[in-house]
């Protein structure tokens, strides 16, 4: 990464860097719990999605979903990391009202899965950002306060459902960092479908440790821990002012409490919710409810074989079969949606065409919709004819921009409307002929100064066929015979 | 009516199947000894009413190949049972009612078993006396004010006072075979992973194990047949081939080779249960099996090591108990003092001793020289086992350090308490099976146990063991009824 580029916090003679590491924790797709088979469906009636192991009845016991582990092997896979093939549950004791066991089953000293990375894609090249660790562990209920004025209420649909804790190294240096790192990572878990990465639903949420050192400096800073991050947008202004916060103190001659602390996204601050000294001692040891996980070589072998083409392939193969360049390929494979679009339409069309009408036209229309590309309102079929009709001839780019926007609103096929509107090029060389002719004697003095030498005239020629043709004349051919006949 | 008490479980069940008694007759014979025997305080909750229309349906159209047709049965009041009150003999549970059966009592019901109701225990199973249950301690039929061990207590003392021909009881650290040793009855415990834990309420899940409780070896047999099944909604659960034990109950021990631990022979332990073990030991000889010499050399670590592994999975285990749920809760001025007052009234002293040295034991900075270390000799007693069982098939020792002691001795004295789980601990600790059988008599005339340890998974062998040392001691309790009103 160039100097100049660099994220950095001044203050004074000093400049300071910003390391940044993520506890992400991502929801697993599965239908049912980690250790129980009651739903994960968001947005049920509260505690209807409640068992008996989920709500912690005594006797109750852990049964583990084979499903989530599934999902969380195919994710360490795609992270390329390493699995662990004996892997222990532990239990993290504290007490609280939507913590019905006064546990939470989770995985401590023994992850699933082990070392892996992800690639960031930055303007000025790639750059590896390492995976420290991802473990399986279970969601709490949910503490509701602003219902009832005198009691606080708990829901416990979501206590029980399997989440992913992926742990990066504090490898990240920038917001934008970390916003490539989130999505890097969304995307890859979408692609294996591990995870929907809804943040507004909270499948994806994160834990964002800030410190911060003078330039130069190798040994890392005391760092902060902001809780529960639940989007982007917020994780870039927590880390934004948190380092600002760092920086001060710093810069004052303080030091740097090692502090758990929220993010306040009304007023834009972190604050502390609790030191080093308050932190819970969770007591930890293995859930004697649990045996430990093994899996087996053929077990690991089967998932790889499930593992689809993950984004960094894809793009490679964008960039290497399509000739698309790097920057275009990343946009079309982020998404994997977007990625499976974009083949469907080139499957009949021409790819330089599909790329630029795409990253284009449909993005800005998609954009401007608030939607999905799984929304769009333009099939990747129709689209694809589209670029066919533009590239044979049939429509001129112009006409097709036309055509493109009664499409978007009428969701029809390219030709039936090209049919209906009459938006045909007219590409007949007799007829363009004619036209060309009666332009010349309508124009004569404009004929005799074009002839004079005044050459720029040859664009007012090109326009009042246009006009005449209401812009369906075949510009080539409109060209070539104005050419010939005004000389 | 006095004969039906007097029956043994097989017995009754020979006679149901007869059709000599009906299970209705058998039940409100049950009932009205149960009537007349409050003063033991066995029962937590009745559910008298109930089982007399139970047994009314059984004698109406009941299946009579069942393994227990419609025979009455008292549980231990650490199995949740569906609709009935289950309690742990802890104030906290002291209004809760399940809305779902433990696997075990629903292996009883299916065999045709119909609930008498639920009996008392220590409270949480954590006690060795049946002194710690929230409601009141249980006195054993073998003399006026004499515990009847515990946590099983209540178990022991309704099936040695015959106020059910069989029981089933929890055994983390001796809860079945110590009380069945103090009140001359047999007890046993399966290895661990052969009965399903689910909706048992938990103590501590890595030795938690139901077993049966019982008049005799082939009633033990029968039992055993009936609640040892593998289950998936138990992670822990084997799915071993199990035997058919009662059927295959054989009283020929010819050849076979029994290892005598020496670190068994304890300070202080009285002379009575060292000539007991003789016995035992002249005994075995005499049947042709070959004692051989072993040594468990860890034994010794077992103890201090059941006391650190037991609370700290307790301490967790305990947690769910919080007043916010179910159960009782004593309100407070926020979430915090509400937790405070909730387990400060909810829990006994002795559960409170065993969370607290459970949660200090896993604390940080203590984790590593208690619950690592105590894990670490875990595997060293384990160890043990193993390779003593390259030269034995079955291990005796005896099951206590002592005879029954009176109500109220060792209370004040936790680590006295404690040391009468000496010889059954390590079991639990290493997974073994093993049973108590009642071999003699103190000089009180108070029953003695022994103890026989077995392979994991081979419960069959300690059954035919047992069963022909049985037929040889011909031990006979001979109650007196004393507490009969």
């Amino acid at each position: 990464m160039s100097k100049d580029k660099e994220y950095l916090i001044k203050r004074g003679n000093s400049e300071y860097e910003v390391i940044i590491g993520l506890e992400v924790h991502a929801q697993v797709l599965s239908k049912s719990k980690l250790f129980s088979d009651s739903p994960t469906t968001f947005g049920a009636e509260p505690n209807t999605q409640v068992s008996l192991v989920d709500a912690a009845f005594p006797g109750m016991l852990p049964v583990i979903n084979e499903f989530c582990i599934k999902q969380a092997v195919k994710t360490g896979i795609g992270l390329n990391a390493a699995i662990n093939k004996k892997s222990i549950f532990d239990r993290k004791n504290y007490f609280y009202a939507d913590l019905p066991q006064g546990y939470q089953i989770s995985q401590y000293k023994d992850p699933i899965v082990g070392e892996g990375s992800i690639l960031l894609d930055l303007p000025d090249g790639e750059k590896k950002v390492g995976i420290e660790r991802l473990h399986l562990e279970q969601d709490a209920g949910k503490s509701i306060h602003d219902i009832d004025p005198q009691n606080t209420l708990v829901d416990l649909n979501r206590s029980g459902v399997a989440l992913m804790e992926i742990v990066s190294k504090p490898d990240l240096r920038s917001p934008e960092e970390v916003n490539l790192y989130i999505k890097k990572l969304r995307s890859i878990m979408r692609y294996l479908g591990t995870c929907d990465g809804n943040m507004q639903e909270g499948s994806l949420r994160a834990d964002v440790n800030v410190s911060i050192r003078k330039t130069g400096d190798k040994k890392l800073g005391t760092r902060c821990e902001i809780k529960n991050v639940n989007s982007i947008k917020f994780m870039q202004m927590a880390i934004e002012y948190e380092a600002n916060r760092q920086a001060d103190i710093l810069e004052e001659g303080g030091s740097i409490a090692q502090e758990t602390r929220l993010f306040d996204t009304k007023k834009n601050e972190t604050r502390s919710m609790r030191s080093k000294e308050d932190a819970h001692d969770y007591r930890y040891f293995p859930d004697p409810d649990l045996l430990p996980l093994e899996l087996t070589d053929d077990f690991i072998s089967k998932i790889k074989k499930e593992i689809p083409e993950l984004p960094d392939e894809k793009k490679k193969r964008f960039v290497d079969k399509f000739k698309l360049t790097p920057y275009e390929a990343n946009i079309l494979v982020s998404d994997i949606e977007t990625s499976k679009y974009f083949e469907d339409v080139i499957k009949n069309s021409d790819i330089k065409l599909a790329t630029n009408w795409i990253t284009g036209e449909l993005f800005a229309l998609l954009n401007d919709r608030n939607l999905e590309i799984s929304q769009s309102p333009i099939s990747s079929k129709n689209l694809s004819t589209l670029i066919s009709l533009i590239k044979d001839g049939t429509i001129s780019g112009k006409i097709a921009k036309t055509v493109f926007e009664i499409m978007a609103n009428e969701s029809k096929d390219p030709k039936s409307i090209i049919d209906e509107k009459g938006l045909k090029q007219q590409s007949n060389p007799k007829e363009i002929e004619k036209i060309v002719d009666d332009v010349i004697k309508e124009n004569p003095k404009n004929v005799e100064l074009f002839k004079s030498g005044k050459d720029k005239l040859f664009g007012f020629f090109v326009g009042q066929v246009m006009k005449k043709t209401d812009g369906k004349a075949n510009p080539k051919l409109v060209n070539d015979i104005l050419k010939k006949k005004l000389n | 009516m006095s004969d039906i008490i007097n029956l043994t479980l097989s017995a009754l069940i020979d006679k149901i199947k007869k059709k000599e008694l009906s299970s209705q007759e058998i039940t409100n014979a049950y009932i009205e000894r149960a009537e007349k025997s409050k003063d033991l305080n066995t029962y937590i909750t009745t559910d008298f009413e109930n089982v007399i229309e139970k047994a009314k349906k059984f004698d109406e159209k009941g299946n009579f190949d069942y393994k227990l047709p419609g025979v009455p049965i008292a549980i231990k009041d650490l199995f949740c049972t569906n609709n009935l009150k289950t309690t742990a003999g802890s104030k906290i549970l002291s209004n809760f009612i399940p809305s779902y059966e433990s696997t075990v009592t629903q292996h009883l019901w299916d065999e045709g078993a119909i609930l008498l109701g639920k009996l008392n225990c220590d409270e949480f199973a954590m006690g060795s006396s049946n002194e710690t249950s929230f409601f009141g301690n249980v006195e054993s039929p073998v003399g006026k004010k004499v515990v009847p061990g515990g946590s099983s207590g209540g178990s022991a003392s309704a099936l040695a006072a015959k106020l059910t021909p069989a029981t089933i009881g929890t055994d983390t650290g001796g809860s079945i075979r110590q009380p069945a040793s103090f009140t001359g009855t047999v007890g046993l415990k399966p290895t661990y992973g052969s009965c399903s834990r689910y909706g048992i309420v938990a103590f501590a899940s890595s030795l938690d194990q139901a077993g049966p409780m019982t008049q005799d070896v082939s009633d033990a047999a029968l039992m055993l047949d009936v609640i040892s099944k593998y289950d998936t909604k138990d992670s822990t659960s084997v799915n071993f081939k199990r035997g058919d034990y009662f059927k295959s109950l054989s009283s020929n021990i010819k050849g076979k080779k029994i290892g005598i631990p020496k670190e068994y022979r304890v300070d202080g332990m009285p002379k009575e249960i060292e000539s007991l073990w003789q016995e035992g030991i002249s005994l075995l000889k005499k049947l042709g099996a070959k004692i051989i010499d072993i040594s468990l050399p860890h034994t010794k670590y077992a103890l201090p090591a059941y006391y650190i592994v037991a609370p700290a999975e307790a301490s967790s285990n305990l947690a769910r108990y919080d007043g916010v749920k179910y159960g009782y809760r004593s309100e407070g001025e926020n979430l915090i003092s509400m937790y405070e007052n909730t387990r400060s009234a909810g829990f006994g002293d002795e559960v409170k001793r065993r969370i607290m040295i459970g949660t200090y034991v896993l604390s940080s900075g203590y984790y590593d020289a208690y619950y690592l270390k105590a894990q670490k000799i875990r595997r060293l007693i384990k160890n043990d086992f193993d390779e003593a069982y390259k030269s034995v098939e079955a291990i005796l020792t005896p099951s206590t350090p002592s005879s029954a002691f009176k109500i109220g001795d060792k209370t004040d004295d936790p680590v006295s308490m404690y040391l009468n789980d000496i010889f059954t601990v390590p079991v639990n600790l290493s997974g073994l099976p093993a049973i108590s059988i009642p071999a003699g008599k103190d000089k009180n005339n108070y029953p003695l146990g022994l103890q026989l340890i077995g392979k994991a998974f081979e419960e069959q062998n300690l059954l035919d063991i047992s069963y022909s040392m049985e037929k040889e001691l011909s031990f006979k309790n001979n109650l007196q009824d004393w507490w009969i009103k």
